[in-house]
């Protein structure tokens, strides 16, 4: 049974229609990467997955929640999937146990002791156990970019987006942060991820989408579409991306 | 008759400089009450109340103080409400800083990027703890520098209620200086007053800068 299903979503900001027309289903276990040029819509899809922004028109069902509906209740949504953001995001007050641990004992009602073993558990495996007291200034952006992982990951979420999340990283910062990714993916987590790492999507994902101008042009096995596409569109992206 | 600027009258001033402090604390504690006030009825999606608010702050912000003083004090009495000096400045005073400081603290809180409220909401924080756990204490530290400003622009204006005839440290220096016609020591025992208060307070606008750990 899917995890996730869109129906035919639109999606306008004022006069611009940004999705027209969306669907697809997402597996349990599947990991999709979402290609596609800036501005095509990539973000936008994702972040209506959890409900960021409102659809014109469309439904959205992740893992029994109807996202689209009037009084869907969104914060339980974002306890079953998490989100993670280019700008890494984490609070600047609080240091990383507490970036993690803030959500598990107001959101889900852990006790303090409770909350802080999983942070440290969680912390230490995107490998960053020495910095469990220091705050997000004093990280570069790829540990700031695995504290944001490991605090998503925490609430253990049925579904994880991933949104460009290394996109603003100095390239020597990226590999890190994929490496965390990949162990992600092998434990099997559903992941939904905006990328522009080709190679880690050929790699690591399962399926990868092709946006184009507000519409899926391209859906099928990662490998084969980054390899084998079958769209005049798709090959100029690669030939844009890979060159 | 004419007498010497003496230790007595420093005492005098010191004396005064109380209503002084007692009036800026209470006009402090008026409008931070007042100001949050505004500044929530500033910020609710709700636009004729925002209106409001805005109406409130353009009239205080547009007028001079000594006039709102005026109001107070010499209007409530039109309408058959008696007041003393002490309750028209503390009242004029508080509600004066409550247009500034709401203003502030709206400014502060919008300041906050948006990403982190969506980065709260993401983790499944309901709206009321993504404001007090993650963009209340970010907007408090952003706010302490023009707040702590503002208060010491509001010690000075205390003396304004000399001109309604309340004895704080400015009206006491001018019943000193009629006295004794020594205007220049006078008030330069009253600036230094003045200066002592100022000065701790934008002090401790820094320890609590330091204090409280928000990215440096």
């Amino acid at each position: 049974m899917s995890l996730v299903e869109l129906a035919d979503i639109h999606k306008q900001f004022g006069e611009v229609e940004v999705l027209k027309g969306i669907s697809f289903k997402q597996d349990r276990g599947e990991i999709i990467a979402v290609i596609g040029r800036s501005g095509s819509g990539k973000s936008t899809l994702l972040r209506c997955v959890n409900g960021l922004e409102k659809v014109q028109s469309g439904r959205i069902v992740v893992d029994g929640i109807e996202v689209t509906a009037p009084d869907a209740d969104l914060n339980l949504l974002r306890q079953r999937a998490g989100m993670v953001f280019q700008s890494y995001n984490l609070f600047p007050h609080l240091s990383v146990e507490r970036n993690v641990t803030l959500a598990l004992t107001l959101v889900r009602k852990m006790g303090r002791d409770e909350a802080r073993e999983v942070a440290s558990a969680m912390v230490a495996k995107v490998g960053l156990a020495d910095k469990l007291h220091a705050y997000p200034d004093e990280l570069s952006g790829g540990q700031q970019q695995r504290v944001a992982i490991a605090r998503s990951l925490a609430m253990q979420p049925a579904l994880m987006l991933f949104d460009e999340i290394t996109s603003a990283l100095d390239p020597e910062l990226v590999g890190e942060v994929l490496k965390v990714l990949e162990s992600v993916a092998e434990e099997g987590m559903t992941m939904m991820l905006v990328t522009h790492e080709m190679n880690f999507a050929k790699n690591v994902a399962d399926r990868v989408i092709f946006m184009h101008e507000g519409r899926i042009h391209e859906d099928g096995p990662a490998r084969e579409a980054l390899l084998e596409p079958r769209t005049a569109e798709l090959r100029s992206f690669l030939n844009a991306v890979l060159h | 008759m004419i007498r010497e600027f003496s230790a007595a009258d420093l005492v005098y001033l010191a004396a005064a400089a109380r209503w002084t402090i007692a009036l800026a604390l209470a006009a402090m504690l008026g409008g931070g009450v007042g100001g949050l006030l505004v500044a929530v009825l500033r910020i609710v999606p709700f636009p004729p109340v925002n209106w409001l608010a805005i109406g409130f702050v353009n009239v205080l912000q547009g007028t001079p103080l000594l006039g709102q003083l005026f109001v107070f004090f010499f209007g409530l009495p039109l309408v058959g409400i008696t007041v003393n000096a002490w309750t028209a400045a503390a009242l004029a005073l508080s509600i004066y800083s409550s247009a500034f400081l709401g203003e502030i603290w709206r400014g502060s809180l919008q300041s906050v990027p948006h990403r982190q409220w969506e980065a709260a909401a993401s983790l499944g924080l309901p709206y009321r703890h993504r404001l007090t756990h993650v963009v209340l204490p970010q907007a408090v530290r952003i706010s302490i520098a023009p707040t702590v400003g503002f208060l010491v622009q509001l010690v000075k204006d205390t003396s304004l209620a000399a001109l309604i005839g309340f004895i704080e440290l400015t009206r006491a220096s001018q019943i000193i200086s009629s006295a004794t016609f020594a205007p220049l020591s006078v008030y330069l025992s009253a600036a230094a007053i003045y200066f002592v208060i100022c000065f701790s307070l934008s002090q401790t606008s820094h320890v609590l800068e330091r204090r409280i750990h928000v990215s440096r």
